[in-house]
């Protein structure tokens, strides 16, 4: 091994003969150039890779304590929650770090809508953020049955039973996720399988995919300027700044930020209204007596009210079948964003009224959709679902259009503080 | 499997909200889980009066008696009938079929029910207790029509009558509506005391439903105070190495 000898008899450098640690650390950390015009919106990728470690951790605990077995799960939980050491900590760190997971995801996907950060060169970083996004979702529902409650049996036994909607092979489908004819202790246990074992990789690997495509193409900025056409003599780019130490103690400042706010919910308010753990979940589930109110948890009801919505049989096919069919489409829209947007700037900030017309009025019927999603439907408020529903999926298909025909402003050469 | 798919969905399309049976806001419960004297008159009054029926699996003696400040061989001297080890949970001898049998529905285990219905829900269904020839217990309760359970505390309480007006709505119909409550019969406590008792019992079942309760605010405090301490450090440190970034 004659290349050890150019380098120092340090232990560094006896590990970096033998792995590539310095360059891997030089590639994404110390310089690995980011714009230096990050703001506010720009925290919560960062953040959303932290929530992903509390989840980890916590959850290593919580299985050492918990019983995937529907005699005895509810116990396991009120046993983690009163007799584990430090259990109900464990526990409520990772229930509210669930909704805290989706909140600075929702957070991040806002950010990319506002500076184009879907837009070529970062198609890839996009689809592989919204592969993320579905398998959070699996992650997060396949969750939601462990503590087997009546809203753990109720929500899962109500989505499952949404692909028995699918024509022809519905049932059948249903069933094959299920293991059984309802909901049972054998779902309970594939489900915890799913979120222990195969979700937690799939979205290890995913990060890590997110993350090399996102290096390779560079970060965009709130400007969506290029900081790669500008670069010193060294081919540094001149509006960037090394991650780290740059961004790493700012973003050290956001977490802290963000450590404040989580925890004030995981001391003060764990249930957090009823919105995070929801007070029917503390009765166990119970398959002979159906809850009168059976709503999602917070972070898919905006989808859950695409799927109410849907009251109309149309074609033959039954209005429940499109309800299904326009709940997946809601998810599925998201992916296509990068080609179905026109515009040739990125950021809003250079983008003409159109554009921001259309999508606040998306951003809020996506909350008001949320909001009705928890809601016990009334006449006006179903009128008032489809009319957001019709709103969501005009953002999506006119979006060729409306970006072409908005009228831009200049993009500036150099990134603006 | 159809049919039952199509149960499901009715379920979830048609919802209703279970709070507002027959309309009634709920009393105030206004427990506070730092006067530990109330917890203490309430878990005596939970072994007294409801341990008979209702469990609280969860729940185990010897971590009441830590939490409350109550001496373990008190406790085992004075607040146990179902065991005698301080270290089981609060269990019942009661079958759950016989209990099915006798009320027509098993006695629901209590550990987790404050966290259910609710403070006030539970301060409320205890003060709603009235006279109903109809029912085979003889009471009916006004949060929660037609419950099974007796009225456990009548002796305490006393017995009341309810007084219901009739009124019409708006499309014609004719409903009743709760007026007020009078004593047919008093009890033992007066309706002041017997009202801090179904308090303190109140606060008892919150404290059962999250014994971390007790520490938690505590510690939430502690740690946000150590995070802004820490954020005050990590802002000058993001200050002092951005002061070269133009």
């Amino acid at each position: 091994m004659s290349t050890n000898t150019d380098k120092p008899a340090t232990l560094l450098g006896w590990v970096d003969a033998r792995f590539p640690l310095m360059s891997l650390w030089n590639d994404h950390l110390a310089k690995y150039y980011a714009p230096k015009n990050f703001n506010f919106w720009y925290y919560f990728g960062a953040l959303s890779l932290v929530v992903f470690v509390i989840q980890v951790l916590t959850g290593i605990f919580l299985v050492m304590n918990y019983k995937p077995d529907a005699a005895s799960a509810f116990g396991s939980v009120e046993y983690i929650m009163r007799d584990v050491e430090w259990g109900w900590l464990i526990r409520y760190l990772h229930s509210t770090g669930a909704s805290a997971f989706f909140i600075v995801i929702y957070l991040h996907m806002t950010r990319a809508l506002l500076y184009g950060s879907y837009k070529q060169p970062r198609e890839l970083v996009w689809i592989l953020g919204m592969c993320l996004y579905l398998a959070l979702m699996a992650e997060a529902f396949m969750g939601y049955l462990l503590p087997w409650g009546q809203m753990s049996f109720w929500g899962a036994q109500v989505i499952i039973s949404l692909f028995g909607a699918i024509p022809v092979i519905g049932g059948t489908l249903a069933e094959w996720i299920r293991g059984d004819y309802v909901v049972s202790d054998i779902t309970l246990n594939r489900f915890f399988s799913l979120h222990v074992i195969a979700l937690p990789f799939a979205i290890a690997g995913l990060v890590f995919l997110h993350i090399i495509a996102l290096h390779e193409v560079g970060s965009n900025n709130p400007d969506g300027v290029d900081i790669k056409k500008k670069k010193d003599e060294n081919g540094k780019p001149l509006d960037g700044i090394a991650f780290h130490p740059y961004y790493t103690v700012k973003d050290l400042v956001g977490l802290t930020v963000f450590l404040m706010l989580f925890s004030a919910v995981v001391f003060f308010g764990p249930e957090m209204g009823g919105y995070f753990l929801e007070a029917n979940n503390f009765i166990p589930a119970n398959p002979m007596s159906t809850p009168q109110h059976i709503a999602p948890v917070w972070y898919f009801t905006p989808y859950y009210s695409i799927l109410r919505a849907n009251t109309i049989n149309f074609l033959w096919i039954d209005a429940k079948v499109w309800g299904v069919v326009f709940m997946g489409l809601g998810v599925l829209s998201f992916f296509f964003l990068p080609w179905l947007d026109r515009s040739p700037v990125r950021s809003i900030r250079y983008r003409g009224g159109l554009y921001k017309t259309a999508l606040t009025v998306f951003i809020i019927c996506f909350l008001i959709l949320g909001y009705l999603g928890v809601q016990p439907p009334t006449e006006t408020k179903t009128l008032v679902a489809q009319v957001c529903t019709v709103i969501y999926f005009l953002f999506f298909l006119l979006m060729p259009i409306y970006t072409k025909l908005d009228k831009t402003k200049p993009v500036p050469e150099r990134v603006t503080m | 499997m159809r049919s039952l798919l199509a149960t499901i969905l009715l379920a979830a399309f048609t919802q209703f909200a279970v709070a507002s049976e027959g309309g009634l806001k709920l009393q105030n419960a206004n427990v506070n889980l730092s006067d530990q004297a109330s917890l203490q008159r309430g878990a005596k009054m939970f072994v007294n009066y409801c341990v008979s029926c209702h469990s609280a699996q969860y729940m185990r003696y010897n971590r009441v008696a830590a939490d409350l400040g109550i001496p373990e061989d008190v406790m085992k001297a004075n607040l146990m009938f179902t065991t005698d080890k301080v270290g089981e949970p609060m269990l019942i001898a009661m079958r759950p079929d016989d209990g099915q049998a006798w009320f027509g529905v098993t006695p629901p285990d209590l550990s987790v029910v404050a966290r259910s219905r609710g403070a006030d829900w539970l301060y409320s269904y205890l003060n709603g207790f009235y006279l109903d020839p109809k029912r085979v217990s003889g009471v009916n309760n006004l949060y929660f029509p037609n419950a099974a359970m007796p009225h456990v505390l009548w002796e305490l309480q006393g017995l009341k009558r309810a007084v219901f007006e009739s009124e019409k709505t708006h499309d014609g119909a004719t409903v009743e509506v709760f007026e007020k409550f009078e004593t047919v019969r008093p009890g033992t406590l007066s309706e002041v005391d017997y009202q801090r008792a179904t308090r303190d019992l109140v606060s008892f079942l919150v404290y059962v439903g999250e014994p971390a309760k007790l520490v938690r605010y505590a510690l939430g405090i502690k740690v946000i105070g150590f995070l802004f301490i820490f954020f005050l450090a990590a802002y000058a440190l993001k200050k002092e190495y951005w002061k070269d970034v133009h």
